[in-house]
């Protein structure tokens, strides 16, 4: 089972996002970087798919500056085979459509039975690369999935996925993308002799032309901004619960207006 | 010819309230550029959802059939999307930033799923999860939250058509009834292109409103010490259709409620009208998916909680003394 993954470099969750002094952008000094929570998902369902079938590759395809070979060492370290990272500086704060192109591109020179998707990148949050990627090899997507069932003979994928009050279990031919909803799995952590062994493993450096793709972005970004300080509302205290309850129930409909 | 077309989701029977909102949105931005406002609806039989649309101000309806259009998939409803746009060159297209709904026949669809579907058909990417709009000359600017809500940016499209998503219950609803004249589109799927079948559906009992798209969330935490969530879904009730529960990733992560249910960054970003946190810290991940929310109620025995910093009103109590009460008064009062 050859599993193509997708990988992105963002800023730990932890982190606390200040927005330069001209608005164009975040500050990035100190942020400390780790890989995509959903794709980290992508890469241990990956390695399960490679363990199940006793046969196959996990390749991780990543996008970004030469900051993200830690990310990428990071899922080598777990288990991954190889990797392609594509670094570009056209590509930094590239838009989901030129990122997907690149990544359509890179797949290309890729033996693949499926594609993983994070749903979503939680710095940039735009959820769609995963459906351009698809659309662009012209090949399904089954989103936001949360349990991957690969036939024995590695022509459909039965996944179930999230949808509105429910869940939805749909049977995709392969090769296809899935983008991976929190759910799918438990990912390991990297073992040391792992971590030994990912100093080896290769990874492929590609740039946008090596690829044949052109740099024109769709979608351009401004006037970061901050949300709105919020205040610190009021603060009930030593309240009897009864008291507290009406007063706040009370709030809700005559001054806040909510209820 | 429409200037802006909105792309309107249909569930149980009746249009999306998100569609409203895009259509009012829609009819502002068709006003400024001077043109009309189209709707699209996308499978066989829904021209009879026309005069809903009108009354939110749409001029032109455009139903888009094909027999293979009977149940949601991104890859036809994209094609079909795609034709309509290719044909009336509309210069904004709106969608909703929404999960697939749970009636799947006839007609489910998914913002989320399908827009970059669509997009990529058209060799453009889409402003995703817009909470706002604004024209400069004839370019859109989006304004969308980003790092889960941590900051904001305003992003504009360079190709044609503009492409953007809207984060349901945000923008407001406006009635400004049109003709809404119904235009039939005929079309035909390209078959060729592979695309997933449905095999079975799963529904929660309770077909409670997804986190997403509902207008008030009780939230429970850690500081529920369990898996009993009678309490907190007991206030969703209270509240009706419109309210759902959600959790913290601590309550999620113990095994107490679903993976669906986490409101956080690495969960949903939510922005209700009425979020209700009880027993729940507010770490940073947790704060930024539901700071948005535009009234913060926090029910938190320790009062250094940090979530006490963003709520508009903070109880300092036991929830398990606090909430019965809460839950009576709420009663009382929504039976007026
Ligand atoms: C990569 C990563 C991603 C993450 N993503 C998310 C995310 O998306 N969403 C998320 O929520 N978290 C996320 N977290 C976890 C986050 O850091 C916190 O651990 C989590 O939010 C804590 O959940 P909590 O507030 O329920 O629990 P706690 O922090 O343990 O808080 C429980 C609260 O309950 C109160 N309490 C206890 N008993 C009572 C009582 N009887 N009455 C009233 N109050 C009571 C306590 O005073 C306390 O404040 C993430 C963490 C990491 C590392
Ligand atoms: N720069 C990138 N490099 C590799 N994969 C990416 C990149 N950007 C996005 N992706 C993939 O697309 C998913 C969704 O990203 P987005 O559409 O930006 O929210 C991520 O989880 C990744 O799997």
């Amino acid at each position: 089972m050859k599993s193509l993954v997708c990988l992105k470099q963002v800023p730990d969750t932890e982190t606390q996002i200040k927005v330069n002094a001209d608005g164009s952008g975040i500050v990035t000094d100190g942020i400390k970087y780790v890989i995509n929570p959903y794709d980290e998902f992508s890469v241990e369902e990956a390695l399960r798919l490679k363990e199940k079938f006793k046969a196959g590759e996990v390749v991780i395809l990543s996008i970004g500056p030469d900051r993200c070979v830690e990310a990428i060492r990071t899922a080598l370290a777990m288990g991954a085979d190889r990797a392609v990272h594509v670094g570009d500086e056209a590509l930094n704060n590239g838009d989901p459509f030129l990122v997907a192109q690149a990544l359509a591109a890179a797949a290309a020179n890729v033996e693949y039975d499926i594609i993983f998707c994070g749903h979503r990148a939680i710095d940039d949050d735009f959820a769609e690369t995963g459906a351009m990627v698809a659309e662009l090899l012209k090949i399904p997507q089954v989103t936001l999935v949360t349990k991957v069932e690969v036939s024995a003979d590695k022509k459909t994928v039965v996944c179930e996925r999230d949808i509105e009050g429910g869940k939805e279990t749909v049977e995709a031919p392969l090769p296809c993308v899935v983008t991976s909803q929190k759910g799918l799995n438990e990912p390991r952590y990297a073992s040391l002799p792992g971590i030994m062994k990912a100093k080896k493993k290769p990874i492929d450096k590609k740039t946008l032309s090596d690829l044949g793709v052109s740099p024109e972005p769709k979608l351009q970004a401004k006037n970061y901004s901050m949300p709105a300080a919020r205040q610190a509302g009021k603060k009930f205290e030593g309240m009897e619960p009864q008291d507290v309850a009406k007063t706040v129930v009370q709030a809700l409909r005559s001054e806040a207006k909510v209820i | 010819m429409s200037k802006v077309l909105i792309y309107a989701e249909i569930k149980a029977g009746k249009i999306k309230k998100s569609a409203f909102e895009l259509a009012s949105e829609g009819r502002k931005l068709a006003d400024a550029l001077g043109g009309d406002l189209g709707a699209a609806l996308i499978g066989p039989g829904l021209e009879s959802f026309a005069a809903d649309l009108a009354k939110y101000g749409v001029d032109t309806v455009y139903c888009v059939e094909a027999p293979e259009l009977e149940t949601y998939n991104s890859e036809y409803f994209g094609q079909a999307l795609a034709h309509l746009i290719t044909e009336t060159k509309p210069e904004i297209v709106l969608m909703s930033h929404t999960m697939q709904g749970k009636d799947l026949a006839p007609r489910t669809m998914q913002g989320k799923d399908l827009a970059p579907r669509t997009a990529a058909k058209l060799g453009v990417a889409a402003i995703a999860d817009c909470i706002s709009f604004r024209l400069e000359g004839s370019t859109l600017i989006g304004k969308r939250p980003m790092y889960a809500g941590k900051c904001f940016a305003e992003w504009s499209a360079t190709g044609a058509p503009q492409i953007a998503t809207a984060r349901p219950n945000v923008l407001e609803t406006a009635e400004v009834p049109k003709s809404g004249a119904v235009s039939k589109v005929s079309f035909s799927v390209d078959t060729d292109r592979s695309t997933y079948v449905t095999k079975e559906l799963n529904l929660d009992a309770s077909g409670k409103v997804d986190l997403t798209e509902a207008e008030i969330i009780v939230s429970g935490g850690r500081g529920m010490g369990g898996p009993d969530y009678t309490l907190i879904e007991e206030m969703a009730a209270i509240f009706g259709p419109r309210a759902t529960v959600g959790a913290s990733r601590a309550a999620v992560d113990a095994g107490w409620r679903k993976h669906s249910d986490q409101v956080g960054q690495t969960g949903k970003t939510v922005t209700p009208n009425l979020y209700i946190a009880c027993g729940i810290s507010g770490s940073i991940q947790h704060l930024a998916g539901m700071g948005s929310s535009k009234v913060i109620v926090a029910v938190n025995k320790d009062p250094e909680a940090p979530i006490f910093t963003k709520a508009d009103y903070g109880i300092v109590g036991d929830l398990f003394k606090v909430i019965p009460e809460f839950n009576k008064e709420l009663k009382a009062i929504l039976a007026e």
